[in-house]
């Protein structure tokens, strides 16, 4: 079981080593961590994606909470969050598969942002499933590099449904 | 009914007015002592905590500083004093070796949740990052072993920075808080004063149990048929024993106290089952095992305490009350969980309790109280006296001559650690003080020069191994350049009994590597080398001598009892079975229809 963790952290040394630590040392599985600057300085967020099938999620809460620079733990469902990934692609491309490719691009929104002889490169900011469908179709034509920034994800402010309860917030 | 109590959470100790104005980070960091209260810490000095122990001498102040002859000693002497008294221990070290010579009791201080503050020399910062002589990552290094850490980036934050230190080695679940100095800021000079307020956004460690969780839980109690008290660690840092004992009178149900909590709760208590897990009695084992509700009071279900999981108390359900909330449910499934100071949870619940109806209450535990006290008559801790003079015996001994005193018994980590911990009787919290969570070898010698100088005049006995003892015995030194009179007492088998025992169970009696010799030193010259008294006992009839002279000495003193080898602790249960698969002495296995 997957689960989406948006983590409020103080921007003080050490505190990326001090969270990826803990998940080395309980033995947690991180399936993807993106950290980056917020609306505040001395604030950071991280977005961790945790694979769950050996700890409760509610065990990783709490000890992420046990760190002092840890602020809010947020657990994101799909349903309550906007969830981004960017991906960069270079793919092979034969000058007859040229067009062929920058169809499929447009079709998940993807852009073409680099052309050479005999490839094309894509990035492509989309829901990081998009991002999975998109690589599957490319694949037959040979993905040569590929990355990924890890996914971020921000809660939704529908008041509905924070109303409903349907939003966790772990505290 | 009310849930709620007055009786207020342990307060933050009171800051002590100190001198301020301009100095340099070094004279700072005494201030920030001499601030929290601090009267006496433990460390040797070295190049890249030189600056500190410049102003040591330099400037007029009132903490003292004890030179060890190993910062291991240091750490565990601040342990040793921490655990005695409840207050922050504090140890120093420079950077490098110093620093990672510390590992291994801030490692201990973290697993059995004890307060301490460590500081470290660092290199300069300038030179942080290049290799540099004595340079080691120690915030890198001690991440994972300490509540939490800082490395000083600017002299200014020193006064906020042990604030917050001391604050989060205390508050909560007490912990080991890491300081790292570099020496150029040490030396630079800026406005000093020392903060009041606290900024912690991140840190909210005080909590009051939850009313509805509290009345729940005192509901189950009245419920339950076969309620167990299971008791750990976690009281005696809350320093809720009072609470405890007004509590277990109370309800009126067993208690079970892990090896953390002996002395929480008084042994010789009609109520007391004492140690449960791998080397409890029957009797505690099987009260956990058939209850039917876990009163679980700051425990936290070690491995060594349950044996397998799944088969620990199999049809109890679980009342489990913690500061940390990441206790719950972490090892053990919780049914009712209530997180919270146990100065607060306890004395709420004790309410709870007897506000119910009375008839609500006494849903009867007497035929189950009974059956208890069948088990404790019929199924004691047993040895034989035949052979060699047994560790059992000296413990009995030492437990008889000094009960109407009060002793602070510290231990190293084996066979005699668990045989002290059977055998000797505690009445008082924080008067045995033992390495529970990580097993620390080395541990009762400068544990016991710690504690010692908290109580100058009580009498302090570290029950010690003859491996143990030879892990830290260079703090000999210690205590005889400043006269503490600790007794150091080697059950000395001249085996790594422990691993010897499992060796002669578990792998064929292949003896590997755990012969040690028990002539070797000889503990009596050794002792003596020191400046310390040195005392042997071969047989039965020496035991009560030797130990009224050590007790009579005031001196600091090594006793080497020479014991049998070949003797076990039992009751075991073997690590990962279940309670239920308790083994023990061939003649002492009658009890197998009575177990459960
Ligand atoms: C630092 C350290 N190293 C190794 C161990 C593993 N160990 C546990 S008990 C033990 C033997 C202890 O021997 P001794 O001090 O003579 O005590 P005894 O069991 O003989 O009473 C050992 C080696 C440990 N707990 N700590
Ligand atoms: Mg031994």
């Amino acid at each position: 079981m997957h689960h989406t963790l948006s983590v409020l952290v103080e921007n003080s040394p050490g505190v990326l080593a001090r969270v990826a630590g803990l998940f080395s040392r309980r033995g947690f599985n991180i399936e993807s961590l993106a950290v980056g600057p917020t609306e505040r300085d001395d604030r950071s967020r991280i977005t961790l994606r945790v694979d769950c099938s050996q700890h409760s999620i509610g065990q990783v809460v709490k000890q992420l909470y046990k760190l002092i620079n840890v602020l809010k733990v947020n657990e994101l469902t799909a349903d309550d969050a906007i969830e981004r990934e960017l991906m960069i692609v270079r793919v092979t491309a034969q000058p007859a598969d040229r067009a062929d490719l920058i169809r499929l691009g447009e079709v998940f929104g993807a852009r073409v942002c680099d052309v050479g002889p005999t490839s094309l490169m894509f990035e492509c900011l989309e829901h990081p499933d998009k991002l999975h469908a998109f690589e599957e179709i490319l694949k037959p034509y040979g993905v040569k590099e590929l990355v990924r920034t890890g996914r971020v994800a921000l809660r939704k402010s529908t008041p509905e449904r924070t109303r409903s309860g349907r939003m966790r917030v772990l505290a | 009914m009310s849930a709620t109590n007055p009786i207020p959470a342990r307060p933050d100790t009171p800051r002590v007015a100190v001198r301020t104005g301009s100095m340099t980070g070094a004279e700072a960091i005494i201030r920030c002592l001499e601030a929290e209260g601090v009267d006496i810490c433990w460390g040797i000095p070295g190049g890249a905590i030189l600056p500190l122990y410049d102003a040591w001498a330099r400037v007029e102040h009132s903490v003292r500083h004890i030179l060890v002859r190993h910062e291991q000693g240091a750490g565990h002497m601040a342990q040793g004093y921490a655990r005695a008294t409840g207050k922050v221990g504090v140890c120093i070290g420079t950077s490098g070796p110093g620093a990672t010579n510390l590992v291994t009791p801030v490692a201990d201080a973290f697993l059995d949740s004890t307060p301490l503050i460590v500081i470290t020399g660092q290199v300069p910062t300038h030179l942080i990052g290049s290799d540099a002589f004595q340079e080691a990552d120690t915030t890198g290094i001690f991440m994972p072993i300490t509540k939490h850490s800082y490395l000083i980036t600017d002299v200014r934050d020193i006064p906020r920075v042990f604030r917050e230190a001391f604050h989060i080695a205390r508050t909560g679940r007490p912990g080991p808080v890491l300081v790292d100095i570099p020496k150029d800021l040490a030396n630079a000079t800026f406005d000093f004063s020392y903060p009041e307020e606290i900024d912690l956004p991140g840190y909210r460690p005080t909590q009051t149990g939850h009313p509805l969780q509290v009345q729940s839980a005192a509901e189950a109690i009245a419920r339950a048929r076969r309620p167990v008290l299971y008791v750990g660690g976690g009281v005696l840092n809350a320093d809720a024993c009072t609470e405890l004992h007004a509590f277990a009178e109370a309800v009126g149900i067993p208690v079970v106290t892990t090896l953390m909590a002996k002395g929480a709760f008084p042994d010789s208590h009609p109520l007391c089952l004492g140690l449960p897990g791998m080397h409890g009695s029957k009797f505690a084992n099987w009260a956990m095992n058939r209850a039917d509700l876990l009163v679980t009071i700051g425990a936290r279900f070690d491995d060594r305490v349950t044996g397998k999981l799944d088969a620990f108390a199999p049809g109890a359900k679980v009342i489990h009350m913690d500061i940390d909330p990441a206790e719950i449910d972490k090892n053990r499934k919780a049914d009712v969980p209530i997180v919270g100071e146990l100065r607060q949870v306890l004395p709420a619940l004790t309410v709870a309790y007897l506000d119910l109806r009375a008839e609500d209450r006494i849903a009867s535990k007497r035929e189950w109280k009974d059956q208890v006290e069948e088990w404790r008559f019929k199924h004691p801790f047993r040895y034989r006296r035949v052979g060699p003079l047994k560790t059992q015996f000296v413990m009995e001994r030492f437990r008889d001559l000094l009960a109407d005193r009060d002793v602070i018994w510290t231990t190293g980590v084996g066979q005699h650690q668990m045989w002290a911990a059977q055998w000797l009787k505690v009445e008082k919290p924080r008067h045995f003080i033992t390495s529970g969570g990580l097993g620390t070898m080395g541990f009762g010698v400068p544990a016991a020069i710690g504690a010692q100088m908290a109580y100058p005049d009580k009498t302090v006995i570290n029950i010690d191994g003859d491996g143990c003892f030879q892990m830290t015995m260079q703090e000999l030194a210690t205590a005889v350049s400043y006269d503490v009179p600790a007794i150091h007492a080697i059950l000395n088998n001249g085996w790594l009994g422990m691993v010897r025992q499992w060796q002669q169970l578990f792998h064929g009696e292949r003896y590997s590597e755990t012969l040690l010799r028990n002539d070797l030193p000889d503990y009596v010259k050794l002792a003596e080398s020191f400046g310390a008294l040195g005392l042997r006992a071969e047989t039965e009839a020496d035991v009560d001598r030797v130990i009224m002279e050590a007790v009579e000495s005031r001196r600091p003193c090594v006793i080497d009892f020479r014991v049998d080898h070949e003797e076990k602790v039992y009751p075991m249960v073997p690590a990962g079975a279940g309670s239920s698969e308790m083994i023990d002495e061939p003649w002492d296995n009658d009890w197998v229809e009575d177990g459960v």
